[in-house]
């Protein structure tokens, strides 16, 4: 039991320590690591973790790492699996942000980071698009995004209360879409 | 002692409604950057996700370490900032275990029960307007700084905006164009 969450924690911190970019871009070393090397799933049950990952709330890959923990060794197994996957973050994110606060102040260290801002300000953008993209697929859900819009922009609604609004509208149109389609 | 239980309770939050992974969580921490706790501020937000999308592992497991270790920095020092981060990702997380541990149980019965995926064909647009509304105020204060439009700033911007829509170029590690924008910032002196 203890070697088994050993493993677990090993494994995905691995997986946390060199993968970038989170999400999509962890499915391949998910799959060499988890279904190949451990089989400790087939290919389709990550699949599957991975699509409800992609619904619940969370990290996405937090959700898949708790997922296979839980299915290898219960509630702990999914505790020892989220270590894993987070502790590199956490060792990794610490040193760097200890490095640059000291750095901080330094001229070049700011130019540089004007710089790099305005990269992120691109992949931002680009974020954006990739997710209307993905999420705007019909016109309710055209209609939710410009009320999600207009209550951001015109009245300040915090966002806990958008995505449970849009919880909500998603039911209801999906009830009545239901009932007209029988 | 409050700061971190305020930082495992803000996280918390986040992990419990940020639905959608990373990028979702990004409003959320917009919404922390201009809230009275005085953790970080606006234009901080826009270097942690620099680093929080060119170092390893998840993006939002990333922001929150970051996120917290800058708020038990600023008021405990380095110690402070280590126990914060680590505090900020335990809150970030243990909805997600807790989440996941009850449904996974049922999981069919989860994917294909109506309600829950209504619910998503709801969420999703909303996510998506939120995640545009707080990259829009993560923009605004680095293009418009100090009274002025930084023109050099947004003129990269721009530019690697358009190229990251070549096929090609799209594939690359998002830590090129962070150094790239790092070489061009020291470069141009901006």
């Amino acid at each position: 039991m203890f070697k088994k969450l050993f493993s677990l924690f090993l494994t995905f911190a691995k997986i946390g320590g060199i993968t970038f970019g989170g999400g999509l871009t962890m499915l391949p070393l998910l799959t060499r690591e988890i279904v190949q090397k451990k089989k400790w799933v087939t290919e389709e049950e990550l699949l599957d973790y991975y699509a409800v990952g992609q619904c619940t709330p969370g990290i996405i890959a937090v959700n898949t790492a708790t997922f296979i923990g839980y299915y290898q060794a219960g509630v702990l197994g999914g505790i020892f699996a989220t270590l894993g996957m987070v502790a590199p973050s956490i060792v990794i994110i610490t040193i760097i942000a200890s490095v640059l606060q000291s750095f901080m102040d330094y001229p070049i260290v700011a130019s540089a980071l004007t710089g790099i801002n305005a990269i992120v300000c691109a992949l931002l953008a680009h974020t954006v698009i990739t997710l209307g993209r993905k999420s705007l697929v019909n016109m309710i859900s055209v209609v939710l995004f410009i009320i999600g819009l207009i209550a951001c922009f015109v009245f300040d609604v915090t966002p806990i209360l958008l995505v449970i609004f849009g919880g909500i509208v998603g039911i209801v149109y999906n009830k009545i879409k239901g009932v007209k389609v029988k | 002692m409050m700061t971190f239980l305020h930082l495992f309770i803000e996280f918390f939050k986040i992990g419990l409604f940020a639905v959608g992974g990373g990028p979702a969580t990004i409003p959320f921490l917009q919404d922390l950057a201009r809230s009275d706790y005085g953790w970080f501020n606006p234009e901080e937000l826009g270097v942690m996700i620099a680093i929080a999308e060119s170092t390893p592992g998840p993006i939002g497991v990333n922001m929150a370490t970051y996120a917290g270790y800058h708020a038990g920095l600023s008021e405990f020092g380095i110690i402070g900032g280590v126990f914060g981060g680590i505090t900020a990702t335990m809150g970030l997380v243990t909805p997600s275990v807790i989440v996941v541990v009850i449904i996974a149980g049922f999981l069919k019965a989860f994917k294909e029960n109506e309600y829950v995926k209504g619910a998503f064909s709801g969420i999703r647009p909303v996510v998506t307007a939120l995640v545009a509304f707080a990259v829009f105020g993560i923009i605004k204060p680095i293009f418009y700084a100090n009274g002025a439009f930084a023109i050099p700033v947004i003129a990269i911007s721009v530019v690697v905006f358009a190229l990251m829509f070549i096929k090609k170029l799209k594939k690359l590690h998002p830590a090129f164009w962070l150094a790239l924008g790092a070489v061009a910032g020291i470069l141009l002196k901006l």
